[in-house]
């Protein structure tokens, strides 16, 4: 009982990371078509939650593949992957309360981590899987973005630079958006996927299913509807930043920066390489900056966010490790229940502390002071477009 | 080293990066720039529409018949690619 009673919250805490994991990544795809107004918030969102919902759809066997490589699954327990879930939503939460476009994979892989080392030791963690499998792609993958964006900005520019501006404006408008609806896409299909593996290692530590099984049907179902609807709720903070915060972006910009990051994340995930799909798109937005002639990049928006980049392991680790200490110290099942009345605290009080510098639909493409939550007050009235 | 990086895939995903993720914009940009080209005789893109004979300048396409179809060549490979992107995705995760 008290089994299946943990094994259900494992469940529930998977979904909600995949909610914020949707919410969170909404940007990657849509940033630049906001902030272009080639689509407007509310249809950019709403399209990227359905591609999302689809993508998740497209992948139908999924192994419990997030930890494989990374730490021995031997001594992976339910209660380690609650805890690492809950070291991957803290992290989450707190970059998005910062406007931070972090990737949500580091943060779930830092949080297993950091459980697993928690439960137990050093040896459980293959630190060489974890190098070559997760930090040395996180260090190449942004600058294979930069490099295929400025190389497709210049171009696309210097293709482009004297036809009418008719043709222009429309024709890039639909690149922009089709592009970005090919990011969405296979968002879905790697992003969801990690959670649904979570579920199914939980599945396979609690004993339901046999190791090596893949994913039952309610868990893709569920997966996929989680990631969507966070999609659909839209990390507006996010999305300000790196639509607004990073380079003032244009539609040939937006369309080279999304052709790029959606060529790179789908050639990755088929060489076996489990990409951030933020880490790619960040990248990809900072080249359009590089291969525009005089548009300005604001690299210490860059430098702050490759700093949590640097940050996401550890810190994630250290919660997930934190919350397990916590569950084991009180004992099955409280352990887990309080560990998460903690979490619904910890999210409840970022959530009430956004609401004073809320960034929403109506601001999220206004003037960049510096900050994501510092906006010039809008000329027109925000109701309007709420 | 090759232990660490996979140096092989890394120079695959550069080279196929640069040709999907940069070279099909740059395609798209140039079937815009045929689905501009103005039918000859008419008015360069800077006069065009001034006089009522060439296009508007808001105009979408600049009405060349040898420009339309090259421009449809240039449309119905980037679609062709996407179309194969998305069959890969699902391939990919079979």
């Amino acid at each position: 009982m008290a089994n299946d009673i943990l094994l259900a919250l494992v469940v529930v805490t998977a979904l909600a990371f995949d909610f914020t994991n949707g919410f969170h990544d909404t940007g990657n795809a849509m940033a630049t078509s906001i902030a272009t107004r080639a689509l407007s918030p509310r249809v950019a969102v709403g399209l990227s939650s359905v591609l999302n919902l689809v993508g998740a759809f497209l992948s139908l066997s999924v192994a419990a593949t997030i930890a494989s490589g990374l730490v021995s699954t031997g001594e992976v327990t339910v209660t380690v992957v609650f805890a690492g879930l809950v070291g991957g939503i803290v992290w989450n939460l707190l970059t998005w309360y910062f406007g931070i476009p972090s990737s949500s994979s580091h943060a779930l892989i830092g949080g297993v981590i950091g459980s697993t080392l928690a439960a137990a030791g050093g040896s459980a963690v293959q630190w060489k899987g974890l190098f070559s499998k997760v930090i040395i792609p996180a260090g190449l993958s942004p600058v294979i973005a930069i490099l295929v964006a400025t190389a497709g900005t210049w171009l696309v520019y210097r293709i482009s630079r004297n036809i009418r501006a008719g043709t222009r404006n429309h024709g890039f408008r639909i690149g922009q958006i089709g592009s970005a609806s090919m990011v969405s896409l296979a968002h879905g299909t790697n992003d969801a996927q990690k959670t649904m593996g979570v579920i199914t290692l939980a599945l396979i530590a609690n004993g339901t299913l046999n190791s090596g099984a893949s994913a039952p049907l309610w868990v893709i179902v569920t997966c996929a509807l989680a990631i969507s609807l966070g999609t659909y709720a839209g990390g507006w903070r996010v999305i300000r930043t790196l639509g607004k915060g990073l380079v003032e972006i244009e539609s040939p910009q937006g369309m080279a920066a999304e052709s790029s990051s959606a060529a790179v994340i789908l050639l990755s995930s088929h060489f076996g390489y489990s990409l951030s799909t933020t880490h790619v798109a960040t990248g990809s937005i900072l080249g359009t900056g590089v291969g525009k002639q005089g548009a300005e990049v604001r690299w210490g928006v860059a430098g702050r966010m490759a700093s949590a980049w640097l940050l996401t392991l550890p810190c994630a680790a250290l919660v997930g490790a934190a919350s397990y200490g916590l569950a084991t110290l009180i004992g099955k099942p409280w352990g887990v229940i309080v560990d998460l009345v903690l979490l619904i605290a910890v999210a409840a009080t970022i959530y009430l502390r956004s609401r004073g510098t809320r960034v929403g639909q109506d601001n999220v493409n206004a003037e960049w002071e510096g900050t994501v939550t510092e906006t010039r007050a809008p000329a027109a009235a925000p109701a309007a477009a709420a | 080293m090759n232990d660490w990086i996979n140096l092989h895939a890394l120079w695959e995903i550069v080279v196929f990066g640069l040709l999907a993720g940069a070279g099909l914009p740059a395609l798209f940009a140039v079937g815009l720039r045929f689905l501009a080209m103005t039918r000859p005789g008419s008015p360069g893109p800077a006069a065009a529409g001034a006089n009522g004979s060439g296009p508007a300048p808001d105009a979408v396409v600049g009405g060349s018949t040898v420009g339309m179809v090259l421009a449809g060549i240039c449309f119905v490979i980037v679609v062709a690619a996407i179309g194969w992107g998305i069959y890969f995705i699902v391939l990919s995760s079979h």
